[in-house]
């Protein structure tokens, strides 16, 4: 579904950023895919590289099949219908409803109102936000925003959903509905979740792989039983507390 | 009072009503050259979502050239051009060449302001829908700045009324004109009172009414 090979990216500001450092994966269709990393590890840069929202200065990514640096400007369009992309600041429309908000990609596809309008009332129901149809974000907490945001990258039924540490910025009550709704989605719609965290909990409660990522490389991957259980990696034993940064000894 | 109120009573109406003319029609003109400007000026900024340098460049120079022109010397430096537009230099239609390209570059910077506060991460969420640039300035970038645009059209509005004082002094007409007339080379302070007070209240009103409007619009503090 998704294919990375020897993706790198370099930020040329003052000095040179190697953000990624030639990492290669792979996520199966079907799949909730976990990334997780220290902040600063380059995990939003991967996913926007897989967006689309940052060039990479080497390496290849292909969804479905396709590359997607070689696309005309067309099928990107079309292939980033098929992407939906869900932030952890929800990035929403402020000065618009919910439900024109969950409309608006359907707007952009030139969908007819009627039919648009159809169409978000169904996702409302999937998310769990009938009641807020006509509220605006400004009125929402932040486990409501992040519904309002996923059901807009549903509209479109897409295959993939990126996720760029979407509940981060919730609590522990909240982030487990999120997820439980990110599963829900990924079962019964069989769309491929692929999802960057920094918190390990994330990833054991709903990741089926899981690749660890450690200042821009790519250390280990693997079912994530296996990986959590039997870490290789340094930065895996730190992320999942067994080892600890000052003492790189046991955390007890 | 009663006496005064009905000798310059068709005087002073008229004066607000030239200068409420001159202030309106050229805030909509400058608005027609000022806000593709000012979009433009964000759209191909470094990070915008068409970087273009050049155009930038150049426009973002000319912005700023004319906004550093005095208004007095604009006045006079476009006469030939206002008499090709409207046939004639002296009277408030007149006032409203200098008075829009004295504004539209103060225009095109109002506008960049205000689509610059719109939140880029909403850009790159429109960006991930596929969404082409038009579509981003159309419906992202213009609406999710409505509230600011509102109040710098209110700005803009109420320069323009200074401005158009100015313009009196130069035949434009209005109350800037009467002022003028009556307070400088007739010593009649208290029409120039009048005039000034009536500015103010106009001034005051046209605040007033589009705070009031930008607070109802803007959904963001609801
Ligand atoms: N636009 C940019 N210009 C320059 N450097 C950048 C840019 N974006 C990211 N970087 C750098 O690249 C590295 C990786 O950043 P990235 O945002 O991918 O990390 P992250 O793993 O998502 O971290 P966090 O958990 O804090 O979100 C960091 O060193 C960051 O400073
Ligand atoms: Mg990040």
């Amino acid at each position: 579904m998704i294919r990375i090979e020897n993706l790198s990216k370099i930020f040329k500001t003052s000095n040179e950023v190697h953000a990624l450092r030639s990492v290669s994966t792979h996520v199966e269709a079907g799949d909730i895919f976990g990334v997780i990393g220290m902040s600063g590890a380059g995990k939003s840069t991967l996913l926007r590289c897989i967006a689309q929202l940052e060039k990479p200065t080497s390496g290849a990514i292909y969804i479905e099949g396709k590359n997607i640096t070689e696309l005309s400007g067309k099928e990107n369009i079309e292939l980033r219908k098929r992407v939906g992309v869900i932030f952890q600041g929800y990035h929403l429309l402020m000065q618009r409803t919910v439900r024109d908000n969950i409309a608006f990609p359907l707007e952009l596809s030139g969908i007819k109102k009627e039919e648009r309008y159809k169409r978000v009332e169904e996702l409302l129901a999937l998310v769990g936000l009938e009641n807020k149809a006509d509220a605006y974000p400004s009125q929402l907490s932040g486990g409501q925003m992040q519904r309002v945001a996923i059901a807009r990258a549903l509209a479109n039924n897409p295959s993939i959903l990126l996720c760029d540490e979407p509940t981060s910025a919730l609590d522990s009550l909240t982030t487990k509905a999120i997820l439980k709704l990110l599963k829900d989605i990924n079962e019964k719609l069989g769309v491929t979740v692929f999802i960057i965290t920094h918190e390990i909990g994330v990833v054991k409660s709903i990741c089926r792989h899981v690749a660890v990522i450690n200042e821009g490389e790519l250390v280990e991957q693997g079912a994530t039983d296996e990986v959590l259980s039997n870490p290789k990696h340094h930065a895996t034993e730190l992320l999942l507390g067994i080892s600890n940064i000052a003492e790189g000894g046991d955390a007890e | 009072m009663m006496e005064f109120f009905m000798e310059y009573k068709d005087m002073l109406f008229e004066g607000s009503y030239e200068t409420l003319l001159m202030t309106f029609a050229s805030t909509i003109f400058a608005y027609i050259i000022g806000l593709p400007l000012g979009v433009t000026m964000v759209i191909t900024d470094a990070h915008g979502i068409s970087p273009q340098k050049t155009l930038n460049t150049v426009l973002g120079t000319i912005i700023n050239i004319g906004r550093s022109i005095p208004f007095v010397i604009l006045i006079v430096a476009v006469i030939p051009l206002t008499r090709f537009i409207v046939g004639k230099a002296i009277g408030p239609v007149a006032a409203i060449v200098p008075l829009t390209i004295a504004a539209a570059p103060f225009v095109a910077r109002m506008v960049e302001t205000a689509l610059q506060e719109v939140d880029p991460g909403v850009v790159e969420a429109a960006k991930t829908m596929g969404a082409t640039n038009a579509q981003i300035a159309l419906k992202v970038l213009l609406p999710e700045a409505v509230p600011s645009l509102i109040r710098g059209f209110s700005i803009t509005t109420i320069t323009l009324i200074g401005y158009s004082a100015m313009a009196g002094a130069f035949g434009a007409g209005g109350l800037g004109d009467i002022a003028i007339r009556y307070g400088h080379h007739r010593y009649q302070a208290d029409i120039m009172w009048v005039t000034v007070v009536l500015i103010v209240v106009i001034v005051q009103a046209i605040q007033m009414c589009f705070e009031l409007a930008a607070k109802k619009i803007d959904k963001r503090n609801k």
